[in-house]
C-alpha cells in the first residue's frame, strides 16, 4: 500500500485536530457564539454551559473536580501562571523554587525571570536516563522552598519523571508541587490525587485539540491553592485569569480530553507497538545508533535516537518527505545543540546527530515502515559521505583526536 | 528552512565524494572543523609537483546540507587549478555561488579553511615552508 506523503511524525511539537473535536467546536463559532460571561441571555448561557461541560471533561481525565480547572491561552501561559502565581502569593513564606535542567523553556525562562525579582531557583541536574533523582531533590529542599516544579514527561526524549514520588515528598514538606503535564496528559494516566499534584499545566494542541487554548488545574482541597493572577481584568476564572473565554477552543480542548480518556488504553498500546516497530527496524538495519533517555520510563509515542556520524540537519534534508525534528544545533535558532541532550550527558557530537520521532494518533504501520526504509537509506548515504564514519571504521577514536575549533 | 536550488543539487548529487591515499606524497589532506560543532570537512587533493596543478580532489563532510554543498563545490572548483589559483578561492565566492544565508556562512569559511589545509599539508610534504594563514573565525 502506498503511503501518502509527506508523513507527519512530529507529534510532540503539535498534533492535528481530531475531526471529532472540530465537529464539536464548529457551532461555537457561529450560532452559539455567546460570551460565556453574559449572564442575562440564552447566547451567554449556551456558552457557559459548553465551558462547564469542557471543565468536566478535563477534570475527569486527570481525576480532578471541574471547579479546579482554569482556562488559559495555552500551556506556556499555564506554566507562567502556576509558577509566578505561587511565587507572588507566597513570597512572604519563602523565596526558593526547585526545578530541573530539562524543563520546557516556558518553565525555565519563567524561573529565570523570577530570579531577577529576588527568588532563588535550584535547577536540579538530571540523571543519564533523563529522570530527576529523588535524592538530589530531597537534598535541595530548604526551609524557604515554596514550590517544586517538575515536568511529567519531557518533550524531546519523552522520559517520564517519578511524579507520584515527588508529589509525596512535596506534600510531606508542605511545598506546592506544580507540574508541566503538556506531553503526558491524554497520553498516559495522570491522576492529580494519586500523584499529589497541586498545579498541572495542560495544552490543547498536543492532544488533538486546537492551538491557542490550554488549562491549569489548581487544587481546591487539601490544600486549597491560591494564586496571584498575572493578567488583570474582568475577574474571569475565579479571578485567576481574566479575559473573555475562548469558547470554541475550550469546547475543543474538552472534547479532546474526552476522546483521549476513552481511547487511551487502546491508543497507548498502538503507539507502543508502532514505536517498538520503528526502534527495532532502525536498530536492525543500522549500526551505531543510540537511544537518548530511558526506554523504561518513556511515553509510548516517543523515540529519540542519535545516528552517529550523521549530522541531524543534513539527515532532515534527506528525509524531506518525513516531518520529524532534530537536536542538532543547525536546526535551532540559537545554533546550540539540544540543552536537553546536553543535560543527559550526551556528547555534543552525538547531540548533533539526534532525531526525535513523535508518533501520533494518525500514524500507520505503513508509515512507520516507510520511515524506517527512508532513514536507513539516507543515513547510509550520509555515512558514506562522513569523514567521521570513515575514521571510526578505520579504528580511530574520534573523541581522542585534536580538533581544530574556532 | 529553505535551501537554495544549488545547495539541494549538491546535496543530492555531491561531486567527488571519497578519499585519496593520505600517504601518497602528492596528496594533501585537510581536515577541519570539529564533531562538537556539528561540522567536519575532509578535503584531499592530488597535486602534480611539476605543474602544481590539482589533478584530483575528493571530499567527505559531516555537517548540514550547506556544509556538504560548500565542500562539494570546493572540490569542483579546485580541480584543474594551480595551487596558487586554488588558494585565491574565498569563502565569499562560495557564499555567492550557493546563495548561503548568513547563518550558513561558517560552512563556506570551513570549505576555504579545508582548501588551505589540504594545500598546506601537500606543501609540508614537499618541504615548502607554509606561511601561517590567518584563519577566518567561525
Amino acid at each position: 500500500m502506498a503511503v501518502k506523503l509527506p508523513i507527519y511524525m512530529d507529534n510532540h511539537a503539535t498534533t492535528p485536530v481530531d475531526p471529532r473535536v472540530v465537529e464539536a467546536m464548529l457551532p461555537y463559532f457561529t450560532e452559539k457564539f455567546g460570551n460565556a460571561a453574559s449572564r442575562n441571555h440564552s447566547f451567554g448561557w449556551a456558552g457557559e454551559e459548553a465551558v462547564e461541560t469542557a471543565r468536566q471533561q478535563i477534570a475527569s481525565l486527570i481525576n480532578a473536580t471541574p471547579k479546579e480547572i482554569i482556562f488559559t491561552s495555552g500551556a506556556t501561559e499555564s506554566d507562567n501562571l502556576m509558577i509566578k502565581g505561587i511565587a507572588e502569593m507566597f513570597r512572604e513564606k519563602g523565596n526558593h523554587i526547585i526545578t530541573q535542567a530539562i524543563e520546557h523553556k516556558a518553565v525555565l525562562d519563567t524561573c529565570k525571570n523570577l530570579e531577577k525579582h529576588g527568588f532563588e531557583v535550584t535547577y536540579l541536574p538530571v540523571q543519564r536516563d533523563g529522570r530527576v533523582s529523588l535524592e538530589a531533590l530531597k537534598a535541595a529542599i530548604k526551609p524557604t522552598t515554596i514550590l517544586i516544579t517538575i515536568m511529567y514527561a519531557n518533550n524531546e526524549i519523552g522520559v517520564i519523571n517519578p511524579i507520584p514520588e515527588i508529589g509525596k515528598l512535596a506534600k510531606e514538606h508542605g511545598i506546592f508541587f506544580a507540574v508541566d503535564g503538556v506531553q503526558a496528559v491524554g497520553k498516559i494516566p495522570v491522576d492529580v490525587q494519586k500523584d499529589n499534584i497541586d498545579l498541572l499545566a495542560i495544552s490543547g494542541h498536543k492532544i488533538y485539540g486546537p492551538k491557542g487554548v490550554g488549562a491549569l488545574y489548581v487544587r481546591r482541597r487539601n490544600p486549597r491553592v491560591q494564586l496571584s493572577a498575572i493578567i488583570d481584568g474582568g475577574g474571569h476564572e475565579r479571578g485567576m485569569r481574566s479575559g473573555t473565554l475562548n469558547v470554541p477552543g475550550i469546547v475543543g480542548l474538552g472534547k479532546a480530553c474526552e476522546v483521549a480518556q476513552k481511547e487511551m488504553p487502546e491508543e497507548s498500546a498502538r503507539m507502543l507497538a508502532l514505536r517498538t516497530r520503528l526502534k527495532n527496524g532502525l536498530e536492525a538495519k543500522l549500526d551505531e545508533v543510540f537511544i537518548n533517555g530511558s526506554m523504561e520510563h518513556r511515553l509510548p509515542n516517543n523515540l529519540n535516537m542519535s545516528f552517529a556520524y550523521v549530522e541531524g540537519e543534513s539527515l532532515l534534508m534527506g528525509i524531506n518527505d518525513i516531518a520529524v525534528s532534530s537536536g542538532s544545533a543547525c536546526t535551532s535558532a540559537t545554533l546550540e545543540p539540544s540543552y536537553v541532550l546536553k543535560a543527559l550527558g550526551v556528547g555534543e557530537d552525538l547531540a548533533h546527530t539526534s532525531i526525535r520521532f513523535g508518533l501520533g494518533r494518525f500514524n500507520t504501520q505503513e508509515e512507520v515502515d516507510y520511515v524506517i526504509d527512508k532513514m536507513v537509506q539516507v543515513v547510509t548515504k550520509l555515512r558514506e559521505l562522513s569523514p567521521l564514519y570513515e575514521m571510526a571504521k578505520e579504528g580511530i577514536d574520534i573523541s581522542k583526536m585534536k580538533w581544530q575549533t574556532a | 528552512m529553505a535551501y537554495s536550488d544549488k545547495v539541494v543539487e549538491h546535496y543530492n548529487n555531491p561531486r567527488n565524494v571519497g578519499s585519496l591515499p593520505k600517504e601518497d606524497p602528492n596528496v594533501g589532506t585537510g581536515l577541519v572543523g570539529a564533531p562538537e560543532c556539528g561540522d567536519v570537512m575532509k578535503l584531499q587533493m592530488k597535486i602534480n609537483p611539476d605543474t602544481q596543478i590539482i589533478e584530483e580532489a575528493k571530499f567527505k563532510t559531516f555537517g548540514c546540507g550547506s556544509a556538504i554543498a560548500s565542500s562539494s563545490l570546493a572540490t569542483e572548483w579546485v580541480k584543474g587549478k594551480t595551487v596558487e589559483e586554488a588558494l585565491s578561492i574565498k569563502n565569499t565566492d562560495i557564499v555567492r555561488e550557493l546563495s548561503l544565508p548568513p547563518v550558513k556562512i561558517h560552512c563556506s569559511v570551513l570549505a576555504e579553511d579545508a582548501i588551505k589545509a589540504a594545500i598546506g599539508d601537500w606543501k609540508k610534504k614537499h618541504g615548502v615552508e607554509v606561511p601561517v594563514t590567518e584563519k577566518a573565525s567561525h
